[in-house]
């Protein structure tokens, strides 16, 4: 296409913006709403995320070392352990830290301060608390410990117990509530982005169809589809920028005034900071999202029209 | 320069044209008449290639229209002006957009654009409306510019699909004298017409047809329904 052409095209695209009145207006109040609900999509994957991890960092198992194991032998556990692909992080509190932890948990009673007191030393056991990335990994990483034999110093083993049996069935339950949270999330979010399109195109399409004799009148004249396309592609385009825009603008006071109203339902997720730290991210994703609704709703919808 | 030959439209059961044969030459003006219905728009759109006939073949400058492809349709579109009824402007365009756009369409420069639409707006009275949308211009200010946009490429022919059919007389009277001119400068002109008054201003060739046939061909400009 020649430099001209495209230059006609923009300008005839951006006139009929602006002489299409109210439907120009319904066009970008319609995007908007369009917009706002993908926008919403974004904040409400990030706080499902944001939740589902904050679920499964709490998720642990927790390995226990005989009170005659050296530090140095359960540091090379713990060296062996974080070797491993599918675990996230290994976390060390030696028996003294336990013991200076307990005190702390329970600085208020008396009774059970005393009682340790009684025991004389220190009855509590170093252990490794190991995170994996997936909680359904824990059975693998238990396994791995119980099987390797360099876990045992002089043929002793050095690992007293794993708190994974006991808490299997909370673990498995845990697993199997996030992957479903994060099935339904996914699944909403799908639903609302394609309600959202759909409203979108209706909407572009009543705009085009309302200039169907128009769009007849050019073929006649002896315009190509193309130049015909053109234009009504770039009023989409104007409409859907328009449209990112007002939503990008009312996303900040939208965010800090649910950030206001919000504070500590979500469990520390702060919706105004994820606005203004992903301001590209969404930018980008509103504003293409944008012009791609604008752009393909308009072709599919003239589509019809420019038939011979 | 066009010929239909025994050309046959059908829509389902209706036969809307029956086996017409006619041919016009260049430089001709002909003026197609007929009761409502007897298939003088159906004519015209079979020589626009808007509709394709379900037998014969029409023949415009010895190329099969209904072997054009799609892609090639609008090419040959701009060899031919059309005027109709009801204007059809485009209505978020003003009178100079309009006439503009079919040289937009048939890809002229803008000085050619500049030049030629201020002559053109000229020729059909209306320079100084030059600015108006057709919601606000009169019904002959709208047919002129109509007019302007169907000659402002140079077309080999206009068709006119009943052009005067919503004017007023004095409107009519100055749209038949324009189209006059304009065949007088060697552009080949078919309109389509119930009006015996723009048949008689006209004093050319008549052709009548009647229930999709072709029932009389006159030179010296009979109007006889």
């Amino acid at each position: 296409m020649k430099w001209t052409t495209i230059k006609r095209v923009l300008i005839a695209g951006a006139k009929n913006f602006v002489r299409g009145d109210a439907v120009s207006v319904a066009t970008v109040l319609i995007m908007t709403v369009t917009l706002t609900l993908i926008g919403s999509m974004i904040f409400l994957s990030a706080l499902l995320s944001f939740t589902l991890n904050t679920i499964t960092n709490k998720i642990d198992v927790s390995v226990y070392f005989v009170t005659t194991a050296s530090e140095a032998d359960i540091l090379a556990v713990k060296n062996q352990i974080e070797s491993l692909p599918q675990v996230e992080s290994v976390t060390y509190t030696s028996a003294a830290d336990a013991l200076t932890a307990f005190r702390a948990r329970h600085a208020n009673d008396e009774l059970t301060l005393q009682a340790l007191d009684e025991l004389g030393g220190n009855p509590l056991d170093a252990s490794l608390s190991v995170h994996a990335k997936d909680p359904s990994e824990y059975g693998s990483i238990v396994n791995f410990l119980e099987a390797s034999p360099a876990l045992s110093a002089g043929g002793t083993s050095i690992i007293d117990r794993i708190n994974y049996a006991q808490n299997k069935s909370a673990i498995d339950r845990l697993t199997l509530a996030t992957q479903a949270m994060r099935n339904i999330g996914f699944a909403i979010v799908i639903l609302f982005a394609i309600a959202s399109i759909l409203i979108a195109f209706a909407t572009i399409r009543l705009a085009i169809y309302t200039a169907k004799d128009e769009i007849a009148v050019m073929r006649l004249v002896g315009a190509s589809n193309a130049y015909i396309q053109g234009p009504f592609v770039v009023t989409g385009i104007i409409a859907g920028i328009i449209a990112a825009a007002l939503v990008l603008l009312i996303l900040w006071p939208a965010t800090w005034y649910v950030e206001t109203k919000t504070i500590g339902w979500f469990g520390g997720f702060n919706v105004a900071s994820y606005y203004s730290s992903n301001f590209v991210l969404i930018f980008l994703i509103l504003m293409g999202s944008g012009i791609a609704l604008g752009a393909i709703a308009s072709v599919l919808a003239i589509h019809r029209y420019l038939k011979a | 320069m066009i010929y239909f030959d025994k050309v046959t439209k059908r829509y389902g059961d209706t036969t809307a044209l029956e086996e017409v044969t006619l041919s016009v030459a260049p430089k001709e003006f002909v003026s197609i008449v007929g009761h409502s219905g007897a298939g003088k728009t159906t004519l015209l759109k079979l020589l626009l290639a808007e509709e394709r006939p379900s037998d014969g073949v029409v023949f415009f400058e010895s190329v099969d229209v209904n072997e054009l492809p799609s892609s090639a349709l609008h090419h040959y579109r701009r060899k031919i002006g059309m005027v109709f009824q009801d204007f059809r402007l485009i209505p978020n365009k003003t009178a100079y957009e309009n006439i503009a756009f079919a040289m937009e369409a048939a890809g002229r420069t803008d000085s050619e654009i500049a030049s030629d639409v201020p002559y053109i707006l000229e020729l059909v009275n209306l320079a100084d409306k030059a600015s108006r949308f057709p919601d606000q211009l009169s019904g002959g200010e709208k047919q002129r510019i109509a007019i302007g946009r169907a000659i402002i490429n140079q077309p080999d022919i206009i068709i006119a699909d009943e052009p005067t059919g919503n004017l007023d007389p004095i409107n009519t009277y100055e749209v038949v004298e324009i189209l006059k001119k304009i065949n007088e400068l060697g552009t080949t002109i078919i309109i389509t017409t119930h009006n015996k008054g723009v048949v008689d201003a006209v004093g050319k060739r008549v052709i009548t047809i009647d229930r999709g046939k072709l029932v009389r061909d006159d030179t010296e400009g009979k109007f006889v329904l």
